[in-house]
């Protein structure tokens, strides 16, 4: 039921997280305007020329965006692609294991790189794929030559889809285990009787079981496709590797805001924001088809 | 479940133990290896004779740790900033997800909140047009550029919307009639009840305030205010800016390494002190908010 005071105390509530919002998310908005501006800073946002599409059109002429957007969008769809697989083969994996307290100490384990920064992770990281480093020392063991990961441009790709996964498989299960939790024991039961073997109850009772979670996850993460992790990429790569491993936010960092071209900065982030929204709005309906489900 | 005791049954169980293990074991020797560097002498660690335990056990590094002032120093300015944090998020995080997971029904602008909720986030200006806003305000230099930007959590309020969703209707009617007004419905009735929830959100709040490096490097310019993470990354630079491949071996045999990993130790303790209690809420808060039904 609808109360009037209570209509007051509403507004009351919202009013010191929409004046954050306002100022920190919508004002900064009007700055997108930069993108249509040759902006100087000295002229301010409302004193400096108006030049329409131009930075857009030279964003499509420099040969760095042809690489940062493609760099994104490999990297990216590698990610979600490794991430989905390997996160649901492993929360399969651990829902056989039947040992709880096993299972526990398992879960503890392979959540812990979720809640390291990329900081502390990507000095592991160099320090096990450095030259002399453990994974190195291994190949030798083998028989292989020593390989440069980190300064490679055949490697480094497959190192940070490797590493992002490393980092989020443990978490990204719990979502799944939660799911297989929810799938009636008595259609295993069922299946046992009938005799269907391990493999047959997990092709027709498992997977159908978490066929919805996958299908929203795998919606959900549509709009990551540009998105190819800023604070891994950053954090790893070097001047040897930026023909492999440069990305949009990367370029945005370092030329945008670090080099001060600000009105490119903006349009390629604009690029970027609009590209994404649009994902995210298509996911949601697909979400909604597939599954019911209203992401927002 | 009825188990087969069939060989290829124990052969497949077998199978699933040995992957998980390897799959646990890649999670844990890294960080193991972190800190068994930490406790070896330099010439060990850096001729990479270290694996999960010490090589020549010693204590120099973190030793050397104590007479390091710049680094007590982020490290404080990163604790202070977890406390602000907090102190502004989770209020800011209870009184914007309250009123938007009324139904339009009962709060008639709920709608409109909700929009521009939606609006903030999926959409943004983008990193440069937020960094000229805290610039204008002259708050670069301050921990509050650190703090106001994402002042209210978006993700978190969604998901703490979901969970006051979640709490029965029946509740909030009953207090309704005996006059109680929403202040007092929110703080008696619907905090209690989603506290699990709460305990999440405020334990990804600490994480995220305690990672977060890159605000630091935007908005802070000089390095003696450096929270810790920027500190810590502020060490890595050195290799990221090689540019031959053969400086890059170099500088892997002559970096402090072990004073480095006994760094990243010492900054990651306060995360391992509060990780029994982020596991213990974090699984009900992802599953709770991400799976309503």
């Amino acid at each position: 039921m609808k109360r009037k005071k209570d209509q007051w105390a509403f507004h009351l509530m919202m009013t010191p997280g929409m004046i954050l919002l306002l100022i920190f998310s919508f004002v900064p908005m009007i700055g997108i305007i930069m993108a249509f501006q040759n902006y100087v800073p000295a002229k301010g946002i409302f004193g400096s020329n108006w030049v329409g599409l131009a930075n857009f059109k030279f964003m499509l002429q420099i040969p760095d965006s042809k690489r940062i957007f493609l760099n994104t969008i490999v990297i990216a769809v590698w990610k979600i692609i490794a991430n989905t697989i390997v996160t649901i083969f492993f929360a399969l994996l651990l829902n056989e294991i039947r040992v709880r307290r096993a299972k526990k100490i398992i879960q503890t384990i392979v959540y812990l790189p979720n809640f390291l920064s990329w900081v502390v992770l990507a000095t592991v990281i160099s320090n096990l794929f450095s030259y002399g480093g453990s994974i190195n020392s291994f190949l030798q063991f083998l028989g292989l030559q020593p390989i440069l990961f980190m300064a490679s441009n055949t490697w480094f790709r497959p190192l940070l889809i490797i590493t992002d996964v490393w980092k989020g498989f443990g978490y990204g299960a719990i979502i799944y285990l939660a799911a297989l939790t929810g799938i009636d024991p008595g259609l295993y039961e069922a299946a046992s009787i009938e005799g269907a073997g391990r493999i047959k109850k997990m092709i027709h009772i498992t997977i159908p079981g978490i066929l919805p979670t996958i299908m929203l996850i795998t919606a959900m993460n549509l709009p990551n496709i540009l998105n190819a992790g800023f604070d891994q990429v950053f954090n790893l790569y070097n001047p040897l590797v930026m023909e492999t491993a440069d990305i949009i936010d990367t370029y945005v960092y370092r030329v945008g805001l670090l080099g001060r071209q600000y009105s490119l900065g903006t349009a390629v982030g604009l690029l970027k924001s609009v590209v994404g929204i649009t994902l995210m709005l298509l996911a949601n309906k697909l979400a909604q088809v597939l599954t019911d489900y209203r992401i927002f | 479940m009825v188990h087969n005791k069939s060989l290829s049954g124990i052969l497949a169980d077998i199978l699933i133990w040995v992957i998980i293990l390897l799959m646990t074991l890649s999670c844990l020797l890294p960080l193991l290896n972190m800190i068994a560097v930490s406790f070896s002498d330099n010439a060990s660690a850096t001729a990479n004779l270290v694996g999960i335990f010490p090589v020549n056990f010693t204590l120099s590094s973190y030793q050397a740790i104590i007479n390091e002032m710049q680094f007590w120093r982020s490290f404080m300015i990163s604790v202070l900033r977890v406390l602000l944090g907090l102190s502004i998020n989770i209020p800011l995080l209870i009184l914007t997800a309250y009123p938007i997971s009324k139904s339009p029904k009962v709060f008639g602008a709920q709608k409109v909140y909700m929009r521009l909720v939606l609006f903030a986030m999926l959409f943004s200006g983008g990193l440069i047009p937020v960094f000229m806003v805290v610039n204008n305000l002259n708050l670069v230099n301050t921990i509050w550029a650190l703090i106001l930007p994402g002042a209210v959590p978006l993700g978190n309020v969604i998901l703490l919307m979901n969970a006051f969703r979640g709490v029965p209707k029946t509740l909030e009617e009953a207090s309704q009639i005996d006059g109680a007004n929403q202040w007092q419905i929110l703080f008696r009735i619907f905090l209690p009840v989603v506290k699990p929830t709460l305990a999440a959100v405020a334990l990804f709040t600490i994480v995220s305030h305690w990672n977060d490096y890159f605000s630091a490097l935007v908005y802070i310019t000089k390095t003696a205010n450096y929270p810790l993470q920027t500190y810590i990354q502020q060490l890595n630079v050195d290799i990221t800016q090689v540019t031959n491949p053969e400086k890059l071996k170099e500088l892997a045999l002559t970096s402090s390494k072990t004073l480095n990993s006994a760094k990243i130790v010492v900054s990651v303790v306060p995360l391992m002190i509060i990780y029994p209690f982020l596991q213990r809420y974090f699984v009900a808060g992802i599953v709770v908010g991400s799976l309503k039904e």
